[in-house]
């Protein structure tokens, strides 16, 4: 099933049990959605339930809180995660907030949706990750759907939840067809073992997963290296049990991910494995990430500014070297 | 000087129609990528600004060829720009949406809907500070009214008395919502009525726009406040190359198509005896060598080098001027 069909589904699925939920947004009604997610709703509920809003996305995040207050079950969709941007104060002063502030008596069902991520040449302002923007915030749920059956399940999951959740997308999977089962109990907060693996634990999430995945491939065919690959459905929290428990049997670990380095989430987890499993550890974490610098729009300097999963293999690979694999 | 300006306008809308017409084929070659938003259809209002307002700054959206030919930019800088090459205008690294050039006050188009509007008020704020007259013009779509940014600009604009042209060009769609269906006041200049002088105007009759934004230069130049017009007008083919545009009715379209903007300008230029079919074919033989030119131009020139990568991030140096 498509990842966008995915999505698809789950918003209908919700819509259709639960007479509460509204999905709001840029072009998602009339339209049926910039990357086609909410297509067929807007018929199917009509636009008292499927909301064409203005080009405002911090109203468009700020009437979702206050629907939310009054016990609808928003789903905003910000058009792609740079024009979030916009709606920082709504996110990060209200979403995130009120309900510790109200001593927990404000309640804030709601989930704003939105794709991020370097697609093809669509030049800085539209190529971003921000996910640690969202993912350092106390109060926020941030959700990564990295393929079809974490769409759907972990849509649904924060549909579901009481809180507010950030849900993040990535560009370039929507277009992409994975294999579709249903998951009995899914837990959007226990991270996936994709691959398992003897040598090195490798974490990613949402696209970068399956660049990591090809290139860990190589690395098992080509090199006879084991790599266990993880993957962050849920980057607050994020399951550190998990990688915990691969790197206490690897002993290596390896964050891959398309923002820039610096202070991303491969900071985070690198701290985490060096203050829990240090005297673990054969070699120091390696970060594979996205270079110092705005994404530019000439297509060889994009590719260089990203992680590919040639990149992967490469790093990976000298890396191991040098550290006695 | 009606003969002239029809020449000029003609030659500009020409061009920048068949700019636009070669970027869509480049575009199905592969040859550019990325975001291509085509002004196919809002030459009248693009040339007609531009060439009205004169001199002053220039900020702009994301569909901003046709601006920026205008603008006097080289047509086969912005070729080599939207073919990602070094010699483009912006070394390679903007693209389509971002085309700078600071020599000629052209303060680029911009990718994020409203943000370039607070840049307009503060630059038309500094030039008058500056002792200036000239000041800005800042283009936006529909779409674009319905952000808070555009509230608090047109309000820091008339508080802070800043010369500047608000000009909303009308097409009636954002993206694929109708600006019936996204904005409460449906005559978008009402928006901006109560804080500067607002009016109408047809945006597929260039010398409509044009005899407007001069009017509306003269006003801001003398008394340096800001100004608002709202251009009707209608883009022709899709938001961006990644819609079809087929929200829209085969009916509307033939309506629009009925007012292009180019077939207006040449009847009116006819019909007053400003141009001659000779002089037509003339321009229209330069237009197609001008094109072909910024084609050859773009696909022989040199990818950046792999150091562009890092370079430009910073410029690194502090003011001579603060002891
Ligand atoms: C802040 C922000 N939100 C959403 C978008 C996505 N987007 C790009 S263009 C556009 C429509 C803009 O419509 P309008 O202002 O009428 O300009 P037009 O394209 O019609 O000239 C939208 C929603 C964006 N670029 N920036």
């Amino acid at each position: 099933m498509l990842y966008r069909d995915a999505l698809n589904l789950a918003l209908d699925y919700a819509m259709e049990h639960d007479p509460r939920v509204v999905v709001l947004g840029e072009d998602v009604g009339f339209y049926g959605g910039n990357y086609r997610v909410t297509d067929g709703l807007y018929v199917k509920y009509g636009p008292k339930r499927v909301i064409d809003t203005p080009i405002a996305e911090n109203s468009i995040v700020g009437t979702a809180i206050g629907m939310a207050l009054m016990g609808l079950r928003p789903v905003a969709e910000i058009m792609t995660v740079n024009f979030a941007m916009l709606a920082m104060d709504q996110f990060v002063n209200q979403m995130a907030k009120l309900r510790y502030m109200s001593g927990g008596k404000l309640f804030l069902p709601l989930v704003v949706r939105m794709p991020q991520g370097v697609a093809k040449q669509l030049a800085s302002q539209h190529s971003q990750s921000l996910e640690h923007f969202f993912a350092s915030v106390p109060g926020l749920y941030v959700f990564c759907a990295s393929d079809s059956i974490s769409a759907y399940h972990g849509l649904l999951h924060a549909i579901r939840m009481d809180d507010p959740v950030v849900f993040l997308e990535h560009v370039l999977l929507y277009g992409m067809d994975f294999p579709s089962e249903y998951v009995k109990n899914f837990d959007p907060f226990k991270a996936r073992i994709l691959k398992e693996g003897k040598d090195i634990t490798v974490v990613s999430y949402l696209k970068m997963v399956h660049d990591t995945l090809k290139a860990c491939e190589w690395l098992e065919e080509r090199d006879g290296i084991s790599c266990e690959v993880i993957d962050l459905i849920s980057l607050r929290p994020i399951d550190f049990e998990t990688i915990y428990e691969s790197v206490r049997k690897t002993h290596r670990l390896v964050v891959v991910y398309e923002a820039p380095k610096t202070l991303g989430l491969g900071a985070e987890l690198s701290a985490r494995i060096s203050e829990e499993l240090f005297y673990y550890l054969d070699a120091p974490p390696l970060r594979i990430a996205g270079e110092e610098v705005p994404i530019p729009y000439n297509r060889k300097l994009e590719l260089m500014a990203i992680p590919t999963p040639e990149k992967i293999y490469e790093r990976i690979l000298s890396w191991s070297k040098s550290h006695g694999l | 000087m009606s003969q002239t300006l029809a020449e000029k306008f003609y030659y500009l809308m020409k061009l920048g129609r068949e700019f636009e017409i070669r970027c869509k084929e480049e575009y199905l070659k592969g040859n550019i990528s990325g975001f291509l938003h085509l002004a196919i259809g809002e030459e009248a209002v693009h040339v007609g600004a531009v060439v009205g307002f004169g001199k002053g700054d220039l900020f702009c959206p994301y569909r901003e060829h046709v601006l920026a030919l205008a603008r006097g930019i080289d047509p086969k800088l912005i070729m080599a720009e939207l073919f990602g090459k070094a010699t483009g205008v912006s070394k390679g690294k903007g693209g389509s949406m971002h085309l700078y050039e600071p020599k000629m006050d052209f303060y680029g188009g911009n990718a994020i809907v409203a943000a370039h509007l607070p840049h307009a008020v503060g630059a038309a704020y500094a030039r008058k500070l500056m002792g200036e007259r000239a000041g800005v013009l800042c283009i936006f779509g529909d779409g674009a009214t319905n952000n808070g940014t555009f509230f608090e600009a047109i309000n820091m604009a008339s508080l802070w008395e800043v010369p500047m042209l608000f000009l909303c060009e009308n097409n009636y769609y954002a993206i694929g919502t109708h600006v019936n269906r996204s904005s409460a006041l449906k005559d978008i200049y009402l928006k901006a009525r109560d804080y500067m002088p607002a009016e109408v105007v047809d945006g597929m009759d260039v010398f409509a726009v044009y005899e407007a934004v001069v009017k509306a230069k003269q006003y801001i130049e003398e008394y340096g406040k800001p100004y608002f017009i709202e251009a009707h007008t209608y883009r022709f083919e899709g938001h961006s190359m990644a819609d079809k545009g087929d929200y829209r009715s085969p009916r509307e379209l033939e309506m629009f198509r009925k007012k292009d903007p180019i077939d207006l300008l040449l009847k009116k230029a006819y019909k007053e005896g400003w141009l001659t079919e000779e002089q037509v074919r003339l321009i229209d033989q330069k237009v197609e060598a001008v094109v072909e030119e910024a084609v050859e131009f773009a696909l022989s020139s040199p990818e950046p080098s792999e150091e562009e990568l890092y370079t430009d991030l910073y410029c690194g140096v502090c003011s001579d001027v603060i002891p």
